[in-house]
């Protein structure tokens, strides 16, 4: 359903280095330093960007879910899609505090501050590392895919819940710089274009990284599905003679918890 | 059967079950307490600060008491497959997750009652709008309740369920957490009327999530 040809996967890998290389060079090279941060606001053309992305990801996350319970879309390709969609949603929203971090210490004075914004980002972090969790649990893939739908909507809906009982309680943070409510965006000009630069270079990264994700979901699916004929076959060739075949089938080892998880290694969690 | 009636057979069962075998009453009741006075031992009584962040407190011990009432109530139905029981009896998905969410809501409600006494005579809180304290306590609890039948039930039956439960539930109610001090702050200096956001906020969210358990509970049982 959703898996590219390879050379395409290799191409907008390509792609992707060339983006994020020019990126660095834009950011770290061409475009001025901020007036009042100096250099430290260069940080900000990763920043933004990962946080773009954490949030282009979990998005994915919860329409995939809702397109994998609704049932006429019901496809294990969703529920796939969403498992990776998270993964690398989760490792950018924890890029993006380490960033955040790093631009705050010199120009906040802190590592950390309890802002809105800050605080939004690392319950999101959580609530998202316990849907990863819940994945990771072997199930019967069919259970354990619908579980997960409900769990990514749980979370999904909870977002804006926590980013407006946060804002109510503190802001610190800048306010959007380019989206802010007069549309007017307060940038220079070429600062803007790298930043919007940045932000491209980013989702292709993500494209790249779904691409390759599902790409491994099917390969793991694959073996599986090998090794569940091999131990088939052993045990049909070995005919009604028992032996120890319950140590070969297949599941174990086979990543404990990575999407593709065969339904065997969690056969008997299921009741 | 009407749904109110289905409803509180569920939630009768919870209750009943929790008269008979008291694990609320002599665990995780004595299990709060203990956080409340593990709270004291690590910020100083004497610097006053006890009194201070009183309401935080109270709403983070809880917290830990309602991921083990939650526990408790998914642990009662793994027993000799009562939830084979619950999934046979042909009461509506929606009836069992409303009477659960009430049978933890009940209890939680009654663990609040009890640790808010121990609150106020042991962090020398002065309580003004006890209204306010009631409202909000009550939509609190039920949110959490609401999101702990939810994720018990997701996570039913797992290996990993007593880890589990604690990961998902405790970020998912980081605004009920926010919510609830506020509010309780609010209410134990006698201002209302910063309490009311935050109470409509508590009561956004447990609506929401009675509302996503209405319609989600029925299938997750099933998978259980």
């Amino acid at each position: 359903m959703i898996s590219l040809a390879r050379p395409a996967v290799n191409a907008l890998g390509l792609l992707t280095l060339v983006a994020l290389f020019v990126l660095a060079v834009l950011a770290l090279g061409v475009v001025p330093p901020d007036a009042v941060q100096g250099d430290a606001q260069r940080l900000m053309y990763v920043h933004v960007p990962a946080a773009w992305l954490a949030y282009l990801a979990f998005f994915v996350t919860a329409v995939s879910s809702a397109l994998y319970l609704w049932p006429r879309t019901r496809q294990p390709g969703w529920d796939l899609l969403a498992g990776s969609s998270a993964e690398i949603g989760v490792i950018f929203t924890g890029l993006t505090l380490v960033l955040g971090s790093l631009w705050g210490r010199p120009v906040w004075g802190a590592w950390w501050v309890w802002d809105a914004r800050l605080v939004t980002t690392a319950v999101l972090f959580f609530l998202y590392l316990g849907y990863l969790a819940l994945r990771r649990v072997p199930a019967d893939p069919d259970v354990r895919a619908r579980r997960a739908a409900i769990a990514a909507l749980i979370a999904f809906v909870d977002v804006p819940i926590v980013h407006f009982s946060v804002n109510w309680w503190r802001t610190l943070h800048q306010e959007a710089t380019v989206f802010n409510p007069d549309l007017d965006a307060q940038i220079e000009g070429s600062m803007a274009w790298t930043l919007l630069f940045a932000v491209v270079a980013f989702t292709l990264a993500y494209g790249y990284l779904m691409a390759r994700r599902v790409q491994l979901a099917r390969l793991e699916e694959g073996r599986e599905e090998r090794e569940l004929d091999a131990a088939i076959a052993a045990r049909v060739a070995s005919g009604s003679e028992r032996t120890d075949l319950e140590d070969r089938v297949p599941g174990e080892g086979t990543g404990k918890g990575n999407i593709g998880d065969p339904a065997v290694a969690g056969a008997g969690e299921h009741r | 059967m009407s749904l109110a009636r289905e409803v509180w057979l569920v939630a009768g069962k919870d209750l009943r079950v929790e008269a008979r075998s008291r694990v609320t009453l002599n665990q995780v009741l004595p299990f709060g307490a203990v956080v409340l006075l593990l709270f004291a031992f690590a910020l100083d009584p004497d610097r006053g600060l006890l009194s201070e962040v009183a309401p935080g407190l109270f709403w983070v011990a809880v917290l830990l008491a309602a991921v083990l009432a939650v526990s408790r109530s998914f642990a009662v139905e793994a027993e000799h497959g009562a939830i084979d029981g619950l999934r046979l009896s042909g009461l509506d998905g929606a009836s069992v997750f409303l009477g659960k969410t009430l049978a933890i809501a009940v209890q939680l409600l009654l663990l609040e009652l009890v640790l808010g006494i121990g609150v106020v005579v042991f962090y020398d809180t002065a309580v003004r709008s006890v209204a306010v304290l009631v409202l909000a306590g009550v939509a609190a609890t039920v949110g959490i309740a609401a999101t702990g039948t939810l994720f018990g039930v997701l996570a039913a039956g797992l290996r990993t369920r007593e880890t589990l439960v604690p990961l998902l539930l405790l970020p998912i109610v980081a605004p009920v957490m926010l919510g609830a001090t506020r509010a309780f702050e609010a209410g134990l200096d006698g201002v209302p009327s910063e309490a009311w956001p935050w109470v409509q906020l508590l009561a956004l969210f447990a609506v929401l999530y009675l509302g996503v358990g209405v319609l989600a509970f029925g299938s997750l049982l099933e998978d259980a």
